[in-house]
C-alpha cells in the first residue's frame, strides 16, 4: 500500500513538471499546426543555460530558470522566424518537410551543445537536492514538490494570459482559424513567432525545474521530445488543461510501470498508451470528458 | 533508346567500380552507399510516391537484421538464410502495422510509426533471453572479402529499384500518387486507399527487411540501439530521400551517394564537429531544396526546355 502511494505521489509530482514541457509543445502545435521534434532539444538547451548560471554565477536553478526562459524565448522566436517560417513559403511535394526540418534543428542544437560541453553527465546539487519530507511512511522529495508547485503556478499564469489578455486572445484566435484571424486584422506572423518563443520558454522552464532531479547530457532532449508528444496527444492538441491532465497521467503511468512492470519496459508503457490514444481517442482525454 | 543506353552505361560503371577502387575502405563506402540507396528507394515507394511518411522504417530494418542474427544465435543456422526469412518476417509484421497506422493521416501517421519503431527497439533491448538484449548479436562471417558483398549490395539495390520502378509505372503508381495528392478525392473516385497504401507498404517493408538481413551478414554485429535507431536509421533514410529527391526513381540513390561521401569527408576532416556540419546541411537542404537534388533538377530542366522551344508556342498563346 505504501509502495502504491509512494509511486502515485512521485508520478504525480513528476507529471506536473512534464506537463509544463508539454504545454509549450501544445501551444506550438495548436497555433502553427506543426509537429515540432526539436522541442526536447529546446528543453535541453534551457537546462544547460540554467546549469551555466548555477556553475558560473551560483544562481539558484529556480532563479536561473528565468534567465533561461528569456534566452529560449529569443532562440525560439528566431528559429521560427528564419527557419520554419521559410517552409510555409516554399512549395514541396511532402508537407512533412517541416517535421524533418525540426529534426535537423534538434540535431544542430544537440551537437552545438555537445561541442561546447562534451557528452559528460552533469548535475546540479542545491542544498536541498536530496531532502525529503515524510508523509506517514511515504517520502516526498523537496525539489520535486517545489518544481511541481512552480509548474502549477506557471500553468495558471499561462491560462490567465491566454484568456484575459489581448495577445493571448489573438494567439487563441490564430489557433482556431488562421485565415479568419488574418481577416480580423491579427498579425499572424508576429503571433506565430511569439507563440514559438513562448513554447520554447515553457520548455526551458520545465527543463530547469527537472534539472535538480535529472542528469544532464546533450542527448537528453530525445527523451523529452517523446514525453511531450505522448502528453500532447493524450491531452488533445492545443489544450492547456489537456496537457496538464496528460502530463499527470503520463507521470503516474510511468511510475506505475517502473514499479510494477520493470524499469526497462517503463517507456514502452508510455508509447503503447500513446498509440492507443492516437488511434481510438484522436481528441485526447478531452474527448472522453465531452461525451 | 537514349534512356536504355544511359541505364546500360550506369550498370556497367556500377559493375566495374569496385575493380577501380580496390582499397577495402573505398569498397566499404561503396557498399554502404548501395545499402542506403536500397533503403531510400524502398522508403520512397511508401513515403515519396504514396505520401505516407514513415518515421519507423528502422523497425523493418531491425527485424530483418535480427531474424538473420537470431537464426545464427539460437538455431545455429547460417545467417544467410536470413536473407530469405528476414524480409518475410518484416513483410508479415508490416501487415498489422499498416492496417493499424493507415487509419491515421499525415503527421499523425508519422508519429504513430515513430512510436512503433521505438517500441520495437525497447522490446528488443529488454527481451534479453531471445534477442541477447543490448549486448547484441555477433557472428563470424564466412566471407571476409569486400567484393562479393559489393555485388550482393548492388543486386539488392537493383531489386529495390526494379520493384519500385515497375510499381510506379503501373496502375499502382498512379493510385499511389493520387492518394498522396488528395486522399479524399482518391477515395471518392473508388480507390480503396487503405489497400493501396498497404500495396506500397509491403514491398517497402520487404526490401527494408532484406537490406537489414544483408547488413547483419555484412557487418556481422548488431544491437538494438544500432539497427532500430530512430536517429541513425529511420530519420537517415528520410534524409537520404529528401536530399536526393522525393518521388523520383534515382533520387534516393543520388542522395545516398552524396550523404555517405559527405559524412565520410566530414568525419575524417572535422572529427567531433561532423554531426554538427551534417545537421546544418540537413536544415539547408530542406529550406532551399525542398524537393531534393534530382527533384529540383527536373524542375530546372523542364523550365529550360520550355524556354528553349516554348518561345513561339507561348507567343502564340499570348497572341
Amino acid at each position: 500500500m505504501h509502495l502504491l502511494g509512494q509511486t502515485l505521489i512521485s508520478g504525480f509530482l513528476l507529471g506536473g513538471m512534464y506537463a509544463l514541457i508539454a504545454i509549450g509543445m501544445t501551444l506550438i502545435m495548436g497555433v502553427m499546426k506543426i509537429v515540432n521534434l526539436a522541442h526536447g532539444a529546446l528543453v535541453m538547451v534551457g537546462m544547460y543555460v540554467t546549469y551555466i548560471c548555477f556553475v558560473l554565477w551560483h544562481i539558484n536553478p529556480y532563479a536561473g530558470m528565468f534567465i533561461s526562459m528569456l534566452l529560449l524565448f529569443v532562440l525560439g522566436s528566431l528559429i521560427q522566424r528564419y527557419m520554419i517560417n521559410r517552409l510555409v513559403e516554399v512549395d514541396s511535394i511532402l508537407p512533412e518537410n517541416q517535421v524533418l526540418l525540426t529534426v535537423g534543428i534538434s540535431l544542430v542544437l544537440t551537437e552545438v551543445i555537445r561541442f561546447i560541453f562534451k557528452s559528460d553527465y552533469l548535475s546540479v546539487s542545491t542544498g536541498f537536492s536530496g531532502k525529503t519530507v515524510f508523509l506517514g511512511k511515504m517520502s516526498v522529495s523537496v525539489p520535486m514538490t517545489i518544481g511541481f508547485v512552480i509548474a502549477m503556478v506557471f500553468t495558471y499564469l499561462l491560462h490567465l494570459f491566454l484568456n484575459r489578455t489581448d495577445l493571448g486572445m489573438t494567439i487563441r484566435a490564430t489557433a482556431q482559424d488562421r485565415d479568419a484571424a488574418v481577416y480580423m486584422g491579427v498579425n499572424v506572423s508576429r503571433v506565430t513567432m511569439i507563440t514559438f518563443g513562448l513554447g520554447s520558454a515553457f520548455a526551458a522552464a520545465g527543463g530547469s525545474l527537472l534539472l535538480p532531479m535529472f542528469y544532464l547530457w546533450p542527448d537528453i532532449g530525445h527523451l523529452f521530445t517523446a514525453k511531450a508528444f505522448i502528453i500532447t496527444i493524450l491531452g488533445g492538441m492545443g489544450s492547456t488543461a489537456g496537457a496538464l491532465l496528460g502530463g499527470l497521467t503520463l507521470g503516474i503511468a510511468e511510475s506505475l510501470g517502473a514499479t510494477y512492470i520493470s524499469m526497462g519496459y517503463k517507456d514502452v508503457v508510455g508509447l503503447v498508451v500513446f498509440l492507443l490514444v492516437l488511434l481510438f481517442m484522436p481528441g485526447g482525454i478531452k474527448s472522453l470528458v465531452k461525451r | 533508346m537514349k534512356k536504355v543506353l544511359i541505364n546500360i552505361t550506369v550498370a556497367i560503371v556500377a559493375i566495374l567500380l569496385p575493380l577501380v577502387f580496390r582499397a577495402p575502405y573505398h569498397q566499404h563506402i561503396l557498399i554502404t552507399i548501395l545499402i542506403w540507396a536500397a533503403l531510400g528507394t524502398a522508403w520512397n515507394l511508401l513515403g515519396g510516391y504514396a505520401g505516407q511518411v514513415s518515421f519507423g522504417h528502422a523497425a523493418f530494418f531491425g527485424l530483418g537484421a535480427y531474424t538473420a542474427g537470431i537464426l545464427a544465435l539460437h538455431y545455429n543456422i547460417s545467417p544467410w538464410w536470413g536473407l530469405l526469412l528476414g524480409p518475410l518476417v518484416s513483410t508479415l509484421i508490416s501487415i498489422p502495422v499498416g492496417l493499424i497506422c493507415f487509419r491515421l493521416r499525415g503527421p499523425y501517421f508519422a508519429l504513430a510509426m515513430l512510436a512503433l519503431g521505438e517500441i520495437f527497439r525497447l522490446v528488443f533491448i529488454n527481451w534479453v533471453t531471445f534477442t541477447n538484449g543490448a549486448k547484441g548479436i555477433m557472428i563470424i562471417p564466412k566471407i571476409t572479402m569486400k567484393l562479393p558483398y559489393y555485388y550482393m549490395a548492388l543486386g539488392l539495390f537493383f531489386l529495390s529499384l526494379t520493384i519500385t520502378g515497375l510499381l510506379i509505372k503501373s496502375r499502382f503508381g498512379y493510385y499511389f500518387i493520387s492518394i498522396r495528392e488528395d486522399q479524399d478525392a482518391a477515395e471518392s473516385l473508388g480507390i480503396p486507399t487503405t489497400r493501396y497504401k498497404l500495396f506500397a507498404f509491403l514491398p517497402s517493408a520487404f526490401i527494408t527487411g532484406l537490406t537489414g538481413a544483408f547488413y547483419m551478414n555484412y557487418i556481422a554485429f548488431i544491437d538494438p540501439n544500432v539497427v532500430f535507431s530512430l536517429a541513425n536509421v529511420s530519420v537517415m533514410i528520410i534524409l537520404v530521400v529528401m536530399l536526393g529527391g522525393v518521388a523520383t526513381l534515382w533520387g534516393p540513390a543520388v542522395g545516398a551517394a552524396i550523404y555517405i561521401l559527405l559524412s565520410e569527408v566530414f568525419r575524417t576532416r572535422m572529427g567531433a564537429a561532423s554531426v554538427l556540419a551534417f545537421g546544418i546541411l540537413v536544415c539547408l537542404v530542406i529550406m532551399f531544396l525542398p524537393n531534393g537534388i534530382v527533384g529540383e533538377l527536373d524542375g530546372l530542366r523542364k523550365m529550360a526546355l520550355r524556354k528553349m522551344n516554348g518561345g513561339e508556342k507561348s507567343g502564340l498563346l499570348r497572341g
